[in-house]
């Protein structure tokens, strides 16, 4: 108990922004129930494609691996998702699909990075100007898919007034990706594969004295990342959207590092952070809503990005990475 | 001699690319042959073809040098976008507000202008890295959305012309424009100066130096009394200054004004060019050229051959993967001298 | 114990591993006998690290066997060598610092319970008991970058214990331990070989081999130049075979004329990166025409001194004079103007820039100056004359003064540093663990040019966890322990058992 007294004294500033937060909501939505509720919301939605590629880039930077790629494996993920689904029309193997891309393209990272000892910004570099270049070459404009993906209620507890709309009556990626904090939480820091993850994107050869093989670690984790990216393109395409367009990430894959940073390499942190950032995205059309700010809306879309740089500079600070990343290892 | 071996590398990694391409092309259904004589047709046959060539070179050049100059410092600028913004913007509003200013002051002053712009934008993610630590990847990133809703506001609210429908601003005063002599535009050789200036001062100047020790190894560089912070501010600051010069010569040598979207991803082809260059500043201006043919013919190639534009990013980044990989380089050279460039080395120092 | 008839407990036959032209093994064979102790010996570049990491699994042998029990093995990882039951504590520790001390020994080989999940008590409990057992207590919930290095060189071991390791190989293990630290290593080490436990133990100190090896093996060059038992020779034997030729083993120096007080230092206090207290009160005075050295144990607050003083760590409070004059305050150029040269411990981190030339790394503490710049520019002619004079007059070996400073060994890149901080204009020279990592050659050379120094007036302050260099060198020794200066006194006034408690508990 007495941790957890701590914890929220060590806390306070974070508490305190968030009850703030809670507070302008509540005054944008006008003290009624249904804006507010709304404005969460849209911000858990906006958040979900952050999150993912957040997780993506926490996998691999914790295993020693800088991803910038996540911009790459997201467009590419919601391009492969959006044209199956349009080819078979099942928005399920569509989704599968753009996991499988996602995966793909992890691996080649790693083709990259871990066996031919590729510089890591590069290699991603790499990825990003191959899925812009690959997309838009075979895009052909016109295609559709019938629905986005349907928005399931979890039963009684979607009735549940503000906290049950927000939570329980989503989208299945947006489910996926608040089980995917909970389980990449518990598994960084629980399991075996957590403690080498971490091992081996700290000092690596620590590591493989004791047996653990660097290499395929990092192919795993890499893999398993990209798979989330590719989740997270596939949110793009299949569930927030409902098409494709060339270039439609804008960013997304950047902003992701910046909330993996900004979580410092934590999943619940990276949670925190793209949830801030969902947020300002949320709070947007509010403003639009109630006609704020009405003669100067490129101020209104500067908001997200000014609050990043704030929080970052304010509070962030040093953040530290995992004490590896950026250099190749290799035994010899 | 040493010139030729760095050269190496890169000219094999363009045939290679190339030959990928090929396939692809082939694979796509049109002729490789017709493509890629298409592809050199556009962009160098004929005086005017290749001032094209040059003018589209011209902002890649100094995307490259913004790039790669603070590559040197240990620092990743990714906000060149932002930064060549908001130097055609500010220049494209010296060159129209100014009035009966003769063009030998009227130009220079307008270009300078817009690179102080590009500096000022650079200089914020560098005091906000060398003060508080924070990440220039992502405040760089992030000023890059910022500068896009600054500028399309400012040419909205304050220097739209009245009755403009579109959103962006006057044209500027002939005494502001850059202008070509016969097809070869002044731009590039502006351009140029530029690049051979930056390779003088990386590997001239004292100042050059302590700007590459501090990329190389910034603790050696502080025990050497170098003052880190104030490099890393001044390099993107210079970084910013150079993007700024190219967003300039856009508005002031080719578009005549300002319009928002005139180049989209300009700030990140600059970083492809950076790293094709291996950071070398006149190494910069070739692949720049490169570039810019693909770029410059890719109509051309889909009129002639019926291969769709895009296939030129499929090969550029072919290009920069062969380029990179050091088993590609180390095939070549059996020996393991040279320069090896580590990009992430420098991405957890603060 | 030692059973002539048993099977050797770990044999190389016929080792060769090249480095592209670099030849670091040729034709190493290496008999290590069960329960035996075997020094391998050999000054650094010799390559004992190399065989020793073929040995276990980290490199592969381009030709030779490896042996287990009289079987010849395919080592081709770490995981392989733990599989046959060889255990090593490197030089550098393989530690994971920001884990703790459980994590860290099971690492790799987790008690875990279903799917996966880590048995974070049974882990700490088994590391507990391991602990007792073999007299390397540690408290398991540690994080291992809190603890001191004694204590991390205990985890190294269990880790190898932990996996119930028949040969455990050390590299260079008392390098970072004080006297008392290393009577109790070996104190360990024989414990395990009496329940049969097979050691090599890599050293390049003489008086280690003789005091604890049943066998020492020599090598030179990348070979064995012979293989005997340490009862048979002594110090000058041991030392002519290792180098090749008869070795000064302490440099000969005259009487110190010490003179005025050039560095006074007053109730410093400092903090370390992680805001703690590094140095309380601290004080000294080093005179020019002196050698003051001070002894202690890394990680009492000698870094953060070097640093303090250099103008590369702010002061809580106290002050830093050099004559008359305050420098706590001052930037790191401004200390170094005023005549303050400084050879720093890590000398890949902070000493060199090694992409850069050799020339440019001689003149990195002035190349601002004329006659290296004029008005910015940099004058390459001016230059390169003084970086092929000082290559000369401090014997580094380089095929260019153009190369990359990071293609020279150990020992001539410390030269190129020494060269650069004694070729300027200085009363005040810091010379932080100046000789670790180099070969003997370069070590007396460093050596004698900082008794050169000292004869020539400049006041220096020598830092080194080897406590030999300190005694043979320094005039004056002080003792640091946390943070604090505990003794200080003429060195002929101590001897090697106070100092040595003094390093460990700070009273003698």
């Amino acid at each position: 108990m007495n941790s957890l007294f701590e914890r929220i004294i060590r806390l306070r500033w974070w508490i305190l922004i968030f009850l703030a937060i809670i507070a302008f909501t509540i005054f944008a939505g006008d003290f009624r129930q249904d804006p507010t509720t709304a404005i969460l919301a849209a911000t858990l939605r906006h958040s979900t494609p952050l999150v993912l590629g957040a997780l993506c880039g926490m996998l691999c930077e914790r295993s020693g691996v800088i991803n910038i790629g996540i911009e790459g494996q997201m467009l590419m993920s919601a391009f492969v998702g959006f044209t199956v689904t349009a080819a078979t029309s099942s928005l399920y193997l569509g989704v599968a699909a753009g996991l499988a891309c996602g995966m793909l393209m992890g691996a080649a990272l790693g083709g990259l990075t871990v066996s031919l000892q590729g510089d890591q910004i590069i290699a991603g570099t790499v990825l990003n100007i191959f899925a812009l270049g690959l997309t838009s070459f075979l895009y052909t404009p016109g295609e559709t898919i019938h629905s986005k993906t349907p928005r399931i209620n979890v039963g009684p507890l979607a009735d549940i007034p503000v906290i049950g709309k927000i939570f329980f009556a989503n989208q299945p990626i947006t489910y996926v990706s608040l089980l995917l904090v909970a389980v990449i939480w518990y598994s960084l820091f629980k399991t075996t594969w957590g403690l080498r993850t971490r091992a081996i994107g700290e000092h690596p050869s620590a590591a493989e004295t004791v047996g653990v093989s660097v290499a395929k670690m990092r192919y795993l984790n890499l893999i398993i990342g990209g798979g989330i990216a590719g989740l997270a393109g596939a949110y793009l395409s299949l569930e927030a959207v409902g098409s494709f367009e060339r270039g439609m990430t804008n960013g997304k894959g950047f902003v992701a590092l910046a909330v993996m940073i900004f979580g410092r390499w934590n999943p619940v942190g990276a949670w925190g952070a793209a949830l801030l950032f969902g947020y300002t995205n949320a709070i947007q059309t509010q403003f639009q809503f109630r006609g704020w700010l009405t003669g100067h809306p490129q101020f209104i879309g500067m908001i997200p990005f000014i609050v990043t740089i704030v929080v970052l500079a304010g509070f962030v600070g040093r953040a530290r990475p995992p004490a590896a990343i950026g250099q190749p290892y290799t035994r010899e | 001699m040493k010139i030729l071996r760095s050269a190496l590398v890169p000219i094999i990694a363009v045939v290679l690319a190339l030959l990928a391409g090929a396939l692809l092309i082939q694979l796509s259904g049109s002729s490789p042959r017709e493509a890629y004589s298409a592809l050199f047709e556009g962009s160098f046959v004929g005086w005017e073809r290749f001032g094209t060539t040059l003018e589209k070179a011209t902002p890649l050049i100094m995307g490259g040098l913004a790039v790669a100059f603070a590559f040197k410092g240990g620092l990743f600028n990714i906000g060149g976008q932002g930064q060549l913004l908001f130097g055609a913007l500010i220049a494209g509003a010296a060159g129209y507000g100014f009035t009966g200013l003769p063009w030998i002051i009227h130009m220079p002053l307008a270009l300078l202008l817009g690179a102080a712009a590009g500096a000022a934008w650079g200089a914020i993610p560098g005091v906000l890295k060398a003060t508080r630590g924070a990440h220039e990847v992502i405040t760089t990133i992030m000023l890059n959305f910022v500068a896009a809703n600054m500028a399309e506001w400012l040419c909205t609210k304050v220097w739209r012309k009245p009755g403009d429908i579109l959103v962006r601003t006057p044209m500027i005063e002939g005494s502001a424009e850059i202008p070509t002599f016969g097809n070869i535009p002044l731009g590039f050789l502006i351009a140029v100066a530029f690049a051979f200036g930056m390779w003088y001062l990386l590997q001239k100047t004292t100042f050059g130096f302590e700007v590459r020790s501090v990329g190389l190894n910034p603790n050696a560089a502080s025990y050497a009394g170098i003052s880190t912070k104030r490099i890393v501010i001044l390099t993107m600051a210079i970084s910013g200054f150079l993007a700024g010069i190219g967003g300039s010569i856009e508005t002031l040598g080719v578009l005549g004004r300002y319009e928002p979207g005139f180049n989209a991803g300009l700030g990140f082809d600059g970083i492809t060019i950076a790293l094709l260059a291996r950071t070398n500043p006149i190494a910069v201006i070739p692949s720049a050229v490169l570039i810019a043919s693909m770029d410059a013919s890719a109509s051309l190639m889909q009129f002639k051959a019926g291969v769709a534009p895009e296939i030129t990013d499929v090969i550029e980044a072919l290009i920069l993967l062969f380029v990179a990989t050091p088993i590609i380089v180390r095939w070549f050279f059996k020996s393991r001298q040279g320069e090896e460039i580590s990009f992430g080395a420098n991405w957890g120092s603060s | 114990m030692n059973n002539q008839q048993a099977p050797l407990a770990l044999e190389a036959v016929g080792i060769c591993k090249s480095f592209g032209p670099l030849v670091a093994n040729d034709e190493v064979n290496l008999q290590v006998e069960k329960g035996q102790i075997h020094a391998l010996l050999g000054e650094n570049g010799a390559g004992k690290s190399t065989l020793v990491n073929i040995l276990f699994g980290l490199y592969k042998a381009d030709e030779g066997e490896v042996r287990v029990a009289g079987e010849k093995v395919e080592m081709n990882s770490p995981h392989d060598a733990i599989e046959h039951k060889i255990g090593m504590v490197h030089q550098h520790f393989q530690l994971v610092p920001v884990l703790t001390v459980t994590e860290n020994i099971v690492l790799g080989d987790e008690p875990t319970k279903k799917g996966g999940v880590l048995d974070f008590e049974k882990a700490a409990q088994e590391v507990e008991a391991l602990g007792k057992r073999y007299g390397l207590e540690v408290d398991p919930r540690a994080v291992v970058e809190d603890l001191p290095i004694g204590y991390q060189q205990r985890v190294e071991i269990l880790r190898s214990l932990y996996r119930q390791a028949d040969v455990l190989i050390l590299d260079e293990p008392t390098a970072v331990l004080t006297p008392q630290e290393t009577d109790h290593l070996l104190e360990v080490l024989r414990s395990l070989t009496a329940e049969g436990v097979s050691i090599i133990f890599i050293t390049h100190k003489l008086r280690e081999v003789l005091a604890i090896a049943d066998k020492v093996t020599v090598m030179r060059r990348g070979e064995v130049v012979g293989a005997t038992d340490p009862k048979e020779t002594n110090e000058e034997g041991l030392a002519e075979m290792m180098v090749g030729r008869s070795v000064v083993l302490r440099i000969a120096k005259s009487e110190a004329t010490p003179g005025n007080t050039v560095l006074s230092i007053k109730e410093l206090n400092v903090l370390d990166d992680r805001n703690q207290s590094a140095l309380k009160d601290f004080s000294l005075d080093v005179k020019e025409g002196e050698i003051f050295g001070i002894a202690g144990v890394e990680g009492n607050g000698q870094r953060e001194l070097v640093e303090a003083i250099t103008g590369l760590r702010p002061l809580v409070s106290g002050s830093i004079l050099m004559g008359e004059k305050e420098m706590s305050g001052c930037s790191a150029r401004e200390i170094s103007e005023e005549g303050i040269s400084h050879i720093p411990e890590n000398r890949e981190k902070h000493g060199l820039v090694g992409p850069h030339s050799v020339a440019d790394n001689l003149v990195l503490n002035r190349y601002f100056h004329s006659p290296f710049a004029a008005r910015g520019i940099r004058q390459t002619a001016a230059i390169n004359e003084e970086a092929s004079h000082l290559v000369e007059k401090f014997d580094v070996r380089t095929a260019s003064i153009h190369n990359p400073a990071r293609t020279l060994s150990g020992g001539n890149k410390q030269k190129v540093i020494a060269a650069r901080e004694l070729s300027h204009d200085s009363s005040l020279l810091l010379a932080a663990q100046p000789t670790r990592g180099i070969d003997v050659g370069s070590i007396e050379f460093i050596h004698q040019q900082l008794v050169n120094a000292r004869d020539a007036g400049v006041a220096v302050l020598l830092v080194s966890a080897e406590l030999d260099e300190i005694l043979s060198l320094s005039d004056r020794v002080g003792v640091i322990y946390q943070g604090k200066l505990v003794a200080v006194a003429p060195t002929d006034e101590f001897t090697r058992i106070q100092i040595g408690q003094l390093m460990t508990s700070g009273n003698s």
